[in-house]
């Protein structure tokens, strides 16, 4: 057996083996901090740190060491880190946050097959559950948007937060399963479109639900939201003068909430994360399993169908209903534009990008479109913005870098990059990433048994092929 | 070899008095339920006459509600071919369209830089008009070709949704090439269409006594020559389909492409065509969809392109008659939400919600009748 395992690994995880393996690891994680702490805005070091993390997925080690490394490196090293530059905080609950929603799209497509493209809807509902009960627009319901004063008190305390986390997981479910039931019948494209569709309902519904009654404040979107209590020990003027010795700067509250937010959404994701390997590995799960690879199949083999694509949509779209109300304290303000179909495509992408059914695959995966969408793209705009103003050239083209029209801004272009990752995905490793072990045996045969069917010009599927 | 020869005549005549059939039909059973609930609700409404209302507005809604459901049509023409081929909803149709309004728009706007455009009406407009209409089927017929050679061909004999992602891939990189090249070459990432040959001159139809005023039906120039085009691609692609010997191939293709292959037809070309064709009918529908709202946006794909998905399931995909018979019912519902649910609730529901109609309709329609409301045999398969 670990003979078998020693030969698949990759040339960079052989470097990882053993003890050195382990000092290796440990290097590159202390030089990203300290490359970090040197230099807090530096893309390239955020991404080594990023990088790193990666690293500690694939070492071949043991289960614990990993789990210690990647439990010190996330509770202890990154928030740390946070100290000297709050993005940091921000980047790691946005990942967190995209990751778990990734995870709970990867139940529904990944495991039970069934392709949803409107899966922001139940991130929209969580969101705006605790939108409307966490911020003062119970009060205004029969007013106009825009008519209304903010005043000082809330209908609910802030501590309902956590009633709400649970109110949101429950709400989303029941939209999944409301989703479900109509969709039941339908199958691969059909479904896709109408989940689509559904998506776009809702969003709909959020832009124009301020009248009759004003439910969700139309376009302009509901702000303040509560954000939930922090435990007052730690918002003490000692701590903060303490965490402020620490950063070398003043820290005030939105430090500690972007702390809390990093750790909350971490602790989401974590328990996403066990709760999708243990369904996976469960009855439920085989029972995804064989109505995605069959679902005549599977029902001749009784397994309950209308039951088990129920499950999928509710249990997806719960974690995604649970982050949603985490969101909206996060931002304290929702409206329509943040559930786009940009937005479910782009939590496609991640599962697409890591590997359908590979939860390690789908983090990954949420990882590397995250920094793309709120860093990279970023960057890259503020540095072409900041050329633009110099007075150099483009090297090798000879154009000043001035005459570049303004227009030409990278982090307007999502939806090129998505697009463009998508087929290139799609066209070579339609796996992804890391792909599952079954899509990988599924999709890249190996290459003694037969030669690839799509080689013939003919496009002819090899079971037609005639026997001579 | 051939059995029977189709009847040319008969193969123009058929499909343009089923279009007629479908839109009387259609139009009556619409503006029926519409007024017999104006008539019922009227009650509600103390401060204007709900009935009289209705009636006043009916005739200018029918017309926008057919031209609306021209114009899904021949979108949704170009879905029903692929899909009655390939069984793939070319979910980057959308984007043909778009590209074929902004091939249609620049061209124009070219010939408006070299002060061609001629101020009134005249055989030169219509001229004009149909090289904008070349122009968009020329572009998006070949973005459509070139499509299907790099993105889809090769994922063929893939599982089903492998295709589908990398048809949402070619969607939103499509929209953002658009948006990119318009920003880089005009600053601003949409375009108006240039308004020439007089076309949005209003023709009255007739005039309407009541009461005491007189209520006029006018219907613009390009109203009817969105009708005239789309009559006459229906037309053309059905004959094309049922009465040549391209499509006869096709139709061998889409029945079994195996056999069909056996047979000696080349099916991947035959393919090549139908998304050729898809696509430059999605390409004439983009430019006349710019010419009535008169405006082109890297965006303009999407909520059409859904819509006439809409339409054509709503016929029932794979039949191109299906198609027309869907997008008219579909133009004609929207139009009627549009004008009628704000007065019908006193304001409380907009016209905002006349995008929800056409999906609702979508889920009921597959629930209920899977195959459409033409199709025969039941098209959903894994």
């Amino acid at each position: 057996m670990s003979v078998a395992r020693h030969s698949q690994l990759s040339p960079l995880q052989r470097l990882l083996q053993g003890t050195p393996g382990l000092w290796i690891v440990l290097a590159v994680a202390a030089g990203a901090s300290y490359g970090f702490v040197q230099s807090p805005r530096s893309l390239p070091v955020r991404l080594l740190l990023i990088f790193s993390l990666l690293l500690i997925y694939f070492m071949p080690q043991k289960g614990w060491v990993k789990l210690l490394y990647g439990g010190g490196m996330l509770l202890i090293v990154l928030p740390y880190l946070g100290l000297f530059n709050p993005f940091l905080m921000e980047l790691g609950f946005q990942i967190a946050a995209f990751a778990t929603l990734a995870i709970g799209l990867n139940i529904v497509v990944g495991f039970a097959g069934l392709l949803d493209l409107g899966y922001v809807a139940f991130f929209a509902v969580g969101a705006y559950l605790w939108a409307f009960f966490g911020s003062q627009q119970l009060w205004h319901t029969d007013e106009a948007p825009g008519t209304f004063t903010i005043f000082a008190t809330f209908p609910f305390p802030a501590w309902w937060f956590w009633i709400f986390l649970g109110v949101g997981v429950v709400g989303a479910a029941f939209t999944g399963v409301l989703l479900g039931f109509p969709v039941l019948r339908l199958r691969g494209d059909y479904l896709a479109i109408v989940t689509l569709g559904f998506g776009e309902v809702i969003r709909v519904m959020a832009n124009n639900l301020d009248k009759p009654i004003n439910l969700t404040n139309g376009p302009q979107g509901i702000t303040p939201i509560q954000r939930p209590p922090i435990p007052s020990f730690f918002t003490s003027p000692e701590i903060l003068e303490q965490l402020g010795q620490l950063a070398g700067r003043p820290v005030g509250l939105n430090d500690l909430y972007g702390f809390f937010f990093y750790f909350m959404a971490v602790a989401i994701l974590v328990l996403a994360i066990f709760l999708a390997l243990r369904l996976d590995n469960s009855k439920l799960g085989r029972a995804w399993t064989a109505i995605r690879e069959d679902d005549v199949a599977a029902v001749a083999m009784g397994v309950p169908l209308r039951r088990t694509k129920l499950a999928a949509f509710a249990i997806g779209a719960s974690f995604s209903g649970a982050m949603g109300v985490l969101y909206a304290a996060n931002r304290t303000f929702v409206s329509p534009e943040t559930f786009s179909l940009t937005v479910s495509i782009s939590i496609l992408v991640m599962v697409i990008l890591g590997g359908l059914g590979s939860i390690a695959g789908v983090v990954l995966g949420a990882a590397i479109v995250t920094m793309l969408n709120i860093d990279i793209l970023q960057t890259l705009s503020l540095q072409l913005s900041s050329l633009r103003q110099g007075s150099g050239t483009i090297p090798l083209l000879g154009i000043p870098w001035a005459s570049l029209p303004t227009q030409l801004d990278p982090a307007r272009y999502q939806r090129l990059f998505f697009g463009l990752l998508l087929i290139v995905m799609m066209i070579f490793r339609p796996e992804g990433i890391i792909p599952s072990q079954r899509r990988r045996l599924e999709l890249h045969e190996e290459p003694a048994q037969e030669p690839p069917a799509a080689q013939i010009e003919g496009e002819i599927e090899p079971d037609h092929k005639l026997e001579s | 070899m051939r059995l029977h020869r189709p009847n040319l005549l008969l193969e123009v005549l058929r499909p343009l008095g089923q279009l007629l059939v479908f839109i009387l039909g259609a139009s009556a059973v619409i503006s029926v339920i519409t007024v017999l609930t104006a008539f019922l609700i009227r009650g509600t409404r103390t401060d204007m006459d709900l009935l009289q209302i209705t009636l006043i507005l009916l005739p200018q809604v029918l017309i926008d509600g057919i031209v609306l459901g021209f114009m899904y049509a021949t979108i949704a023409l170009g879905y029903t071919m692929v899909y009655g081929v390939l069984e793939f909803i070319n979910f980057a149709h959308g984007e043909f369209f778009m590209f074929g309004a902004f091939a249609g728009v620049e061209f124009l706007v070219w010939m408006q830089g070299q002060g061609w455009l001629p101020e009134g009406q005249g055989w030169l407009a219509y001229l004009l008009l149909a090289g904008a209409v070349g122009v968009g089927m020329l572009i998006s017929g070949s973005i459509s070709v070139s499509t299907e050679r790099i993105a889809y061909r090769p994922l063929r004999g893939a599982p089903r949704l492998v295709p589908l992602i990398s048809a949402i891939g070619v969607s939103f990189l499509l929209q953002d090439v658009m948006r990119f090249y318009q920003s880089t070459a005009n600053g601003a990432f949409y375009r108006t269409f240039p308004t020439f040959g007089g076309f949005s001159e209003r023709i009255t139809l007739f005039a309407l006594p009541l009461d005491d005023r007189e209520i006029t039906i006018a219907i613009q120039m390009t109203s009817i020559l969105i009708i005239v085009v789309g009559s006459v691609m229906l037309v053309g692609l059905n004959y094309l389909v049922n009465a040549t010997r391209l499509g006869r191939a096709i139709r061998s293709v889409a029945q079994d492409r195996n056999t069909a292959y056996l047979m000696g037809v080349d099916v991947n070309r035959i393919i090549a065509v139908t998304f050729l064709i898809g696509g430059a009918l999605g390409g004439a529908a983009g430019v006349l969809w710019s010419f009535r709202f008169t405006r082109a946006d890297p965006y303009m794909g999407f909520f059409p392109g859904l819509k006439a998905f809409t339409a054509a399931v709503l016929g029932g995909i794979g039949s191109i008659v299906g198609a027309m018979l869907g997008g008219m019912v579909l133009g004609l519902l929207e139009s009627f939400a549009a004008a009628y649910l704000t007065i019908f609730t006193r304001g409380a529901f907009g016209a905002e919600y006349k995008d929800i109609f056409a999906f609702a309709i979508l889920i009921l329609i597959l629930i209920f009748r899977p195959s459409g409301l033409l199709g025969g045999k039941t098209t959903q398969k894994a």
